[in-house]
């Protein structure tokens, strides 16, 4: 009977010890930045990078400046698993120590966390993911997911199509995939891309590929069947890898195999070896560590062991959109501080108000040591999305080039795609349009 | 000598039928239920409210649910996900098709069409048994969330596929969507379980219970004394599957506002079925204290390293999170492998001799 006195103890001491556990938070007097992240699961391959960027950046922050204007950036990571039931413990969690904006990583949390934002008063930040109607920022005032929306990437990924065949007039009568991950997140780019379909009358197909998508052999052999001339990919994780290594198993052209910018990644094509050569991909900002803030991080962060990962994983895309995610966060919350005051904690009101009337210039760039790295942005009122541009990357068989110019998305098509879906989101959870004009 | 029931007559059938025959256990059901009801809404934070007390209950209602079908009536069933999945999308369809209908009759009505498809998918199990009726089920489960990830119907042609909870009021108060408090919504997770629960156990002490554990006992004689094997089987599928549509509808509304079919994939039925085993096949007890393991336990887990001032790198501390899991579930199916209810059991069998045990 020994054993089950001790279980009982145990039992009843683990579900007492639970509240002290949770009752230990601290306000803390800096800006609070909570990360959910999955560094374990089907999706660590895209995920740890992609925290271990913004880590890092931040700690340069830290390290190198002291924080933004004198103000600490104080972040905890909390792990998710790309899971949505473990995303509302993280946010439930990190919410209570004044969080000022919250990173999802990933749509499924995302369109959980919207209804939620306004009410709380947490900003979402969900940059170049999560909900495109969200970009009508006179819906979704708390919602942010600029530089582009996947509609946005999906117009521009189309014209860059249109280009190399010679003109988007071309289009007419071509076979144009899209493999998508089952789950919001891919789904997201479908509504645009069956519109451009009709527009330019080319052939769309849209190939499913279900959580955690290791198993592909059934949608690789519709692609087979239907022999498209361009296939369009939304993967992530281990999804990424494992239709690459199809897509050179079949012997499909890899130059016409685009993936969105989550599926564009290192890991994503190392696996495949060589077959992965020519493999494209969309992205927002360039690969590799030839810029002065990779020298400042490896000056500040690496060479005192202070860095997330290895020195040697630094410059994947993923890595480098951390930084992105992280530069974009930094630079709102500068523009909130250098409005009402800096030294002092901001609320999320004024946080939201820097993103909201970010303004990142070439200049800025410049002096952030990003010159090239990324494009400039002004957010605004009605467009919290910023539109921006897209590049084109291409797998050379060890690392990533740039092989296009900016292709500037449709805005004539998305954007009245983004007003009509956030009036029929934006009624869904009640809301009424805010007067962009009455707001200072 | 705690639970000494020496002195306690029961003079009449009404008194012999009770739920709870004995005064201990009725003071303590009914000081519980009290507690319940009032010290969470009034002392609980929010994250305590959202991140634990409702998904506990959504679970223990779930689980109730499956063990009832696997607990009582022995037909081992893997498509709880699938079930819960009908409730959520089925409660999403009423309550954007009728905006007028009170949000609780929804989740009745969403119980009913999960009851029903609860019953379609229960035919098999007169002809297979045992692991062979688990693999029918799996299929249920499959076809289910294929089904809803397929027809955009069911997510009123939403492009990301996701259903969101809409705003609804009963009496005035806002019971789902973004504005609802947490303690509202705990209230009612907390009424909904705590009726269903009720419900359960006068269905297992009556004659639908017994058919139950007389078909699971052994079928061939159940038959012979006059049970009839397709209408107590499917009338098990059916109640099973209105708790999990039920659970399921609550799952969306009232805990997660925002759900996909990701969130009801084969994981979700495998943990229900965790819960079930842990607590306590055939018992309504072993339902909430399965719960509450699978629940609780991991989330003490992620706290503990900050309650100890340990900072471990995330990755790091969900491994070892998953391995204490899973060692903490295999000592306690090795200690005792009929579950936690049992241990309950066992205790108060003690704390009756307490203390003089010879």
């Amino acid at each position: 009977m020994r054993p089950r006195a001790a279980l009982i103890a145990l039992l009843t001491l683990a579900l007492l010890a639970g509240p002290l556990a949770l009752a230990a938070h601290a306000q803390s007097k800096d800006a609070f930045i909570p990360l959910l992240v999955y560094r374990t699961g089907p999706y660590a391959p895209s995920g740890i990078p992609i925290a271990n960027g913004f880590v890092d950046y931040f700690t340069l922050l830290n390290e190198r400046d002291g924080g933004i204007n004198g103000v600490k950036v104080v972040f905890e990571e909390c792990e998710t698993q790309y899971d949505t039931k473990q995303g509302v413990e993280c946010y439930e969690r990190l919410k209570g120590k004044s969080a000022l904006l919250v990173n999802p990583y990933s749509t499924g949390i995302t369109y959980q966390l919207i209804p939620k934002a306004p009410v709380d008063k947490v900003v979402v930040f969900s940059m170049g993911y999560g909900m495109s109607a969200a970009s009508d920022g006179r819906w979704f005032p708390w919602v942010f997911n600029f530089p582009t929306n996947y509609w946005s990437q999906a117009s521009a990924v189309i014209r860059y199509i249109g280009t190399q065949e010679g003109g988007l007039e071309k289009l007419k009568g071509k076979k144009i995939a899209h493999i998508f991950h089952n789950s919001p997140y891919g789904k997201e780019a479908n509504p645009t891309l069956e519109d451009l379909a009709k527009k330019y009358q080319f052939e769309l197909t849209l190939l499913a590929v279900d959580h955690p998508g290791q198993e592909q052999k059934s949608t690789w052999l519709q692609v087979r069947r239907l022999n498209p001339d361009w296939i369009f990919m939304s993967g992530w994780g281990v999804m990424n890898q494992v239709a690459v290594k199809e897509a050179s198993s079949i012997g499909f052209k890899m130059d016409h195999f685009i993936g969105n910018w989550w599926s564009a990644n290192d890991s994503d094509v190392v696996p495949a070896g060589e077959g992965a050569k020519g493999y494209k991909g969309a992205t927002f900002h360039a690969p590799g560590t030839n810029f002065k803030v990779h020298a400042e991080i490896v000056k500040n962060v690496y060479d005192k062991g202070k860095g997330a990962g290895k020195k040697e994983e630094m410059g994947t895309p993923l890595y480098n959109r951390g930084i992105v995610n992280a530069m974009l966060s930094a630079e709102a919350l500068r523009t909130a501080l250098a409005k009402y005051g800096n030294k002092a904690t901001p609320t999320s009101e004024q946080v939201r108000w820097g993103f909201e009337n970010l303004n990142l210039t070439d200049k800025r760039l410049d002096e952030l040591g990003m010159k090239g790295f990324t494009h400039p942005i002004k957010v605004t009122c009605e467009d919290h999305e910023g539109n921006g541009p897209v590049l084109i990357q291409q797998w050379d068989g060890k690392k990533w080039e740039i092989v296009s110019d900016w292709v500037v998305p449709m805005r004539d098509v998305v954007r009245p795609k983004i007003e009509a879906a956030a009036v029929e989101e934006g009624k869904k959870l009640g809301y009424t349009p805010r007067d962009c004009s009455k707001e200072k | 000598m705690i639970y000494r029931e020496a002195g306690q007559f029961k003079t009449t059938y009404a008194a012999d039928q009770a739920i709870f025959p004995i005064l201990q256990d009725r003071v303590l059901v009914t000081l519980g239920l009290v507690a319940a009801f009032l010290l969470p809404p009034l002392l609980a934070s929010e994250y305590w409210l959202q991140a634990v007390l409702i998904p506990f209950m959504i679970y223990a209602l779930a689980a109730l649910g499956l063990n009832l079908l696997t607990g009582y009536a022995g037909q081992l069933s893997l498509g709880t996900g699938g079930f819960m999945a009908v409730g959520a999308y089925a409660a999403y369809k009423i309550a954007t098709s009728f905006p007028g209908l009170n949000i609780l009759l929804v989740f009745a009505l969403a119980g009913l069409v999960s009851a029903g498809v609860g019953l379609l998918f229960g035919i098999p199990s007169l002809r297979i048994k045992g692991f062979y009726l688990a693999v029918a089920t799996l299929a249920a489960q499959f076809f289910l969330i294929w089904l809803f990830n397929k027809v955009a119907w069911f997510v009123n042609y939403a492009p990301s596929g996701t259903i969101t909870a809409p705003p609804r009021t009963v009496f005035g108060v806002m019971v789902t969507g973004p504005l609802a408090t947490a303690p509202v919504r705990y209230v009612v997770v907390l009424g909904v379980a705590v009726l269903l629960a009720l419900v359960a156990k006068n269905l297992v002490r009556g004659r639908v219970g017994r058919s139950w554990m007389a078909i699971r006992d052994r079928d061939i004689a159940a038959e012979i004394i006059g049970i009839r094997p397709l209408p107590t089987k499917l009338l098990a599928f059916g109640i099973s599957s209105f708790y999990c549509g039920v659970a399921g509808a609550e799952f969306v509304f009232l805990y997660l506002g925002s759900a996909e079919t990701t969130a009801f994939d084969i994981t979700l039925s495998f943990l229900v079925l965790f819960m079930v085993i842990i607590g306590g096949l055939g018992s309504i007890l072993g339902s909430f204290l399965g719960a509450a393991f699978i629940v609780l336990v991991p989330i003490f887990l992620t706290n503990a390293p900050h309650l100890l001032h340990l900072s471990l790198p995330v990755a790091l501390q969900k491994q070892i999170e998953l391995m204490v899991f899973g060692a903490l579930i295999i000592f306690f199916l090795i200690v005792e492998p009929h579950g936690l209810a049992r241990l309950w059991q066992i205790s108060k069998e003690k704390l009756r001799l307490w203390p003089f045990p010879h």
